[in-house]
């Protein structure tokens, strides 16, 4: 190809005594179909590459639901693990002579890990927020910011085992509970492993509202702090309700750090000091033993279809949330 | 409280340096929530160095030449943990040279080709986005449904072979990871190349150069660091992701060393996982959990480092430029 470049214009009069172009009419067409063919081709192979990111996602959701859809309509699992099956009992006893599949357990567990983590990550990751982008001098945000991102490149297997290993005797002995590892442990754990997201949403929320605003509440006599709550915070409300909604979308389906600190114990109970089995644990604890095909097979897809369907309509959410704030800030 | 706000330049609490508009009012009450907030930045870097101490005082003694050379023996009470290491450099490999040429490919796509409001666009844009926020165990349970049952057991069927694809192996490990971090490849390379000066295009084809010679010959060689930051930041999280590859080839335990893709293969974070919760003595395990969490700790740090640095570097270009 390369060869052909000079031949693309007219050479015609050149230093170097040609005074005919290289390339002749026809050829020259020839030459011009075919690079706009290869343009074709190029923007299409990109156009797919970019698809990949939607085939994807369709993927997902097709082959979860696929394996997981048996649990409604086929009659000889819907025996065994029907929706109604699902529903019926609070025994979670997938393993036995009458596998029992009550869901109960699972949702109360997710639910009380997931209460336990946003109860400490969210007030932690916006007031962290809040200091860090309303009193901080530049110099410390350069320092905080790499040790919030060394905490987001912790991979979750290692706050599983800090929580398994030494936190869950620390919290123990503080508050001599029975078990060891609990509701408690499993979400201060999942609270770690969402806080990097939490603060770097707000944080980045709360910098993006104008100075102004605050030059404003401080000219009119607010104090500092009374000016990064009522005024700041408010003003950048969008991206810090799209923060808590991805660090909640995190919780929920994060699995290794439950899955090693919960205990794993199906128990419908109130209180944060009992084990507690969550359905992302039930899913990775119990898919590698399971018959491909089997009810209990089909009962995990489904566990994992909740899952799917629940995180992706938060992440939904937070995509609005966050689509609102640039809209207000750019028309600010 | 209003008593409090004259003689507030004697109050030892109020040592914040104060903005021009001195506070009139709550000065007590407003210096407590500052310190509170503040307490909440001390409290997330207290236990970022809580996790690395443990780690670090506990871990630093096993790992030894040895430890990174040997394989586990004794029942995973003694040895080292070369397979992981192996495994998961395999496994990341593999997923960088699936990874890249799309992601890559969909970033330039989304930069340089796609107009901002087109319908295809927005649906890439909507699925990068919400890529991102699917659970890691989903991708698991994807993995093990589309590529080990549908994709190698068909494979397996139209060559009528035995099991031979459809099984967990390193290949669909290193599909299914390589998917999950699609999103992080994308975002980073576009950001790289946003960074490329809207004139170097402009003169590229002003000069006549197609669009794909622009964007191959001029774009490309630009975006350089900014296209290893997401791969190294994809090669970060890829290395210590669990649920994803538990069903799709990570092993327990694998006595050789995996050769064809076809392999199961040993992964260090399914080993911490392994070591940290199968093992039959707790105390004998010990030192070796300490010293792969600390060995896994480290490559993602070192990996995490690098790629902050390069971005550092960029993002100081794109603000010199702007």
């Amino acid at each position: 190809m390369s060869a052909t470049h000079h031949g693309i214009g007219a050479a015609a009069g050149s230093a170097d005594g040609f005074d005919r172009p290289l390339l002749d009419a026809a050829q020259r067409r020839t030459f011009r179909r075919r690079q706009r063919l290869r343009e074709w081709v190029i923007t299409w192979a990109l156009r797919l590459c970019a698809l990949t990111a939607v085939i994807g996602l369709l993927l997902i959701m097709v082959f979860v639901f696929r394996e997981a859809l048996p649990v409604v309509f086929d009659p000889a699992i819907r025996a065994e693990a029907g929706l109604a099956r699902l529903f019926a009992t609070d025994m979670w006893q997938p393993v036995g002579g009458v596998p029992k599949y009550g869901i109960a357990p699972l949702v109360v567990g997710t639910l009380k890990v997931v209460a336990v983590a946003m109860l400490f990550a969210v007030p932690i990751g916006v007031l962290a927020a809040i200091f860090t982008s309303e009193f901080s001098s530049p110099r410390f945000r350069e320092l905080l910011k790499p040790v919030v991102e060394i905490l987001a490149g912790i991979p979750s297997v290692v706050l599983g085992f800090f929580a398994l290993i030494v936190m869950a005797s620390w919290l123990q002995a503080a508050t001599g509970s029975p078990t060891r590892l609990n509701a408690l442990n499993a979400g201060i754990a999942l609270a770690l492993g969402v806080l990097p997201t939490v603060f770097s949403v707000c944080e980045d929320a709360l910098r993006a509202v104008p100075r102004s605003f605050r030059e404003a509440s401080l000219a009119l006599g607010a104090s500092r702090w009374q000016t990064a709550w009522n005024v700041t915070l408010p003003a950048a409300s969008a991206g810090v309700a799209a923060g808590v909604l991805l660090g909640l979308a995190r919780s929920i389906g994060e699995t290794m750090i439950v899955l090693m600190a919960s205990g794993n114990a199906a128990i419908v109970s109130a209180s944060a000091f009992d084990s507690v089995r969550t359905f992302s644990a039930t899913i990775a604890a119990e898919l590698a033993e399971v018959v491909f095909g089997s009810g209990h097979y089909a009962v995990l897809f489904f566990l994992g279809a909740i899952l799917f369907v629940t995180t992706f309509a938060i992440n939904v959410a937070a995509g609005i949330f966050v689509d609102r704030l640039r809209r207000r800030l750019a028309g600010a | 409280m209003s008593a409090a706000s004259t003689t507030g330049a004697l109050d030892p609490r109020a040592t914040a340096p104060l903005p021009v508009a001195r506070p009139a009012r709550h000065p007590w009450g407003d210096t407590a929530m500052i310190v509170l907030s503040g307490l909440a930045v001390a409290l997330i870097v207290l236990m970022v160095a809580l996790i690395l101490g443990n780690v670090l005082i506990f871990g630093w003694r096993t790992v030894t030449w040895e430890f990174l050379a040997a394989a586990p023996s004794h029942g995973m009470t003694a040895g080292g943990i070369f397979p992981a290491i192996f495994g998961t450099s395999a496994l990341v490999l593999l997923m960088t040279v699936a990874l890249i040429p799309f992601g890559v490919g969909a970033a330039v796509y989304l930069h340089e080709y796609a107009r901002p409001d087109a319908w295809l666009t927005k649906a890439v844009r909507f699925s990068v986005n919400n890529l991102a926020g699917v659970p890691s165990i989903v991708f698991g349970l994807f993995g093990l449904g589309f590529f080990v049952q549908f994709v190698g057991r068909g494979m397996d069927r139209a060559m009528g072979l035995d099991v031979v694809w459809g099984q967990p192996a390193l290949v669909w490990a290193a599909l299914t990871l390589a998917l999950l971090n699609l999103p992080v490849v994308i975002v980073t390379s576009e950001e790289a190349l946003r960074a490329v000066p809207r004139d170097t295009r402009e003169a590229s084809l002003a000069l006549g150069a197609t669009r794909w010679q622009t964007i191959r010959n001029v774009l490309l060689p630009q975006a350089v660091p900014g296209i290893l930051t997401g791969a190294i930041l994809s090669v970060a999280r890829g290395a210590g992701e669990v649920a994803p590859v538990m069903f799709t080839g990570a092993a327990y335990f694998l006595p050789y060393l995996p050769t064809y893709p076809t392999d199961q293969f040993m992964e260090l974070g399914y080993h911490v996982f392994v070591l940290a919760t199968q093992s039959p003595d707790v105390e004998a395990t010990k030192p070796l959990l300490y010293g792969t969490v600390l060995v896994l700790l480290l490559l993602t740090f070192l990996l995490n480092l690098t790629a902050i640095l390069l971005r550092a570097r960029l993002r100081s270009r794109l603000a010199g430029r702007s």
